[in-house]
């Protein structure tokens, strides 16, 4: 500290100025070398530790490949009932990876009942998902009574995946699909509104639609809806 | 050290001595008895003791630790804390030897710890030891916890040992939950789909969490080595650290009376006839 501006009035003897100090000096060497000293910490601590935080955070900001999957020719699905099919969503780990989807063709007279939803031509394919929107169990279809139902907590979904019963909080999640050369293709998972309305995949347990679209916002690791 | 008879204590590490009362203290050879073998070995084992504690020091850290005052009316409930810490020893020793067998990865995760538990001499044993271990921790950090709060012994100067505690409760509870996915069956995969997917319906940061703990937007090939990563690598080290910080602020700051326990004033009138 510079002599003269904090010499301290208690009656000690005045401390000689330190080596290489001037009049109206606003910084001492010491100072310069100890903010020197803990910059240079700062950049070798985070030298390591970025590149850490980094490699575990990765998988946060990458975009999951793709992938379609051939599920048998058109003739297999019919509008009325499901068909239940195994797609491989993860590739590599065996039984984890895999997953039940059920398939039909387009009903154009569900979009007579309810007009106010996205209308079903007769040459769309439908998958529909079983990861339950509630938290993620697997669903499954019950011919008899046209429902979803979930073991787990209760979940019911009618015909089209809309929940009818229980604490799932939006439809059933849906897959892209798309027809190639007469044979069913099964792509990415995509999430709905309330009002069958294709939105970016969200995690089970998320709202979808209305205000959830901020308060969930979209993950850069999965694709945009279709 | 009421356990161990005083001649077998080394020098260093005996009670020290009010002050005043220093005679007969290291002084057993004062007569004319010749030194006997005995005396030999036994010295031998204190001379060992005064070896390190010359070069290393610690003794004084020791016996201040040992012989601390500790309140009148202390009861069994005090020793819940002492029961947690023993049982986290359990889940780190049976934690080790269960990862000479472990395999983390989805193929052969499953196989490995039905290999473990069929194969493995007293392998079953081992498992079983770790699995009920930590629902036993689990209950006795909740007991410990309780016995804090019902005691008054989270206030001050303790608030902080509190705040250290209740981290380790949630450390506690993060152990359990990535442990459970290990064993890698139907019960763990679906649980901890559900357990992930809770944590994803936080607003804001909720799905972002969700892609960190599954190192992406489905379960994967890395989700069971990052849990295997968090539970045997990350997670006891911190805990270590913090078991570490509040066991040092129990020590610093001694133990409470419980609260039935009136505090011992002196008699006013005592003090009132000495003036």
């Amino acid at each position: 500290m510079a002599d003269g501006v904090d010499k301290k009035n208690d009656g000690s003897p005045p401390r000689p100025d330190p080596p290489g100090y001037f009049e109206g000096e606003s910084m001492t060497r010491r100072n310069v070398f100890s903010l020197g000293v803990q910059g240079l910490g700062i950049v070798a601590v985070s030298a390591v530790a970025l590149p850490a935080v980094g490699f575990a955070l990765a998988p946060v900001f990458e975009r999951e490949e793709e992938l379609w999957q051939g599920v048998g020719p058109l003739d297999d699905f019919s509008s009325e009932a499901y068909t239940p099919r195994v797609i491989t969503i993860v590739e590599g780990i065996g039984e984890a990876g895999k997953t039940t989807v059920y398939v039909r063709r387009g009903n154009p007279g569900l979009s007579e009942q309810e007009p106010q939803l996205p209308p079903e031509g007769p040459d769309d394919i439908i998958a529909i998902s079983t990861r339950c929107a509630h938290l993620g169990c697997p669903v499954r279809y019950v011919q008899a009574a046209s429902n979803f139902i979930c073991p787990c907590h209760g979940g019911v979904y009618d015909f089209q995946g809309k929940v009818i019963g229980g604490p799932p909080v939006r439809p059933l999640d849906r897959f892209q699909t798309r027809v190639s050369d007469g044979e069913v293709e099964i792509g990415p998972r995509y999430s709905v509104t309330s009002q069958l309305d294709p939105v970016r995949a969200r995690d089970p347990g998320e709202f979808t639609g209305g205000i959830w679209e901020y308060l969930y916002p979209p993950r850069p690791s999965v694709p945009p809806p279709p | 050290m009421k356990f161990v008879p005083d001649k077998l204590v080394p020098g260093a590490l005996k009670r020290p001595s009010p002050p005043g009362e220093q005679n007969g203290r290291n002084g057993s050879g004062n007569g004319a008895a010749p030194a006997t073998p005995v005396d030999h070995l036994k010295e031998g084992a204190g001379d060992l003791v005064g070896w390190v504690d010359e070069r290393m020091g610690g003794s004084g850290f020791l016996t201040g630790m040992l012989y601390r005052k500790v309140p009148k009316g202390t009861n069994w409930f005090y020793t819940l804390g002492s029961a947690t810490l023993f049982a986290f020893v359990l889940q780190a020793l049976t934690g080790v030897f269960l990862a000479m067998y472990y395999t983390p990865s989805a193929d052969e995760a499953y196989s490995s710890i039905t290999h473990l538990t069929n194969d493995v001499f007293l392998g079953e044993f081992v498992r079983g030891l770790h699995k009920w271990g930590a629902s036993l921790m689990v209950i006795l950090v909740f007991l410990h916890m309780g016995r804090t709060f019902f005691f008054g012994a989270y206030k001050y100067p303790r608030e902080l040992n509190w705040v250290i505690g209740v981290v380790l409760l949630i450390l506690t509870l993060v152990m359990g939950f990535t442990g459970y996915l290990l064993p890698f069956d139907q019960r763990s995969f679906w649980a901890t789909v559900v357990g992930v997917n809770i944590n994803g319906t936080g607003p804001v940061i909720g799905p972002y969490l969700s892609d960190f703990l599954r190192a992406g937007p489905e379960f994967g090939a890395t989700t069971l080595s990052r849990f295997y990563a968090i539970h045997m690598l990350l997670l006891p080290g911190l805990i270590i650290a913090l078991i570490g910080a509040h066991l040092y602020l129990v020590v610093k700051l001694g133990t409470t009376a419980p609260p039935w326990l009136e505090a011992e004033t002196k008699p006013k009138s005592l003090r009132e006839e000495k003036v």
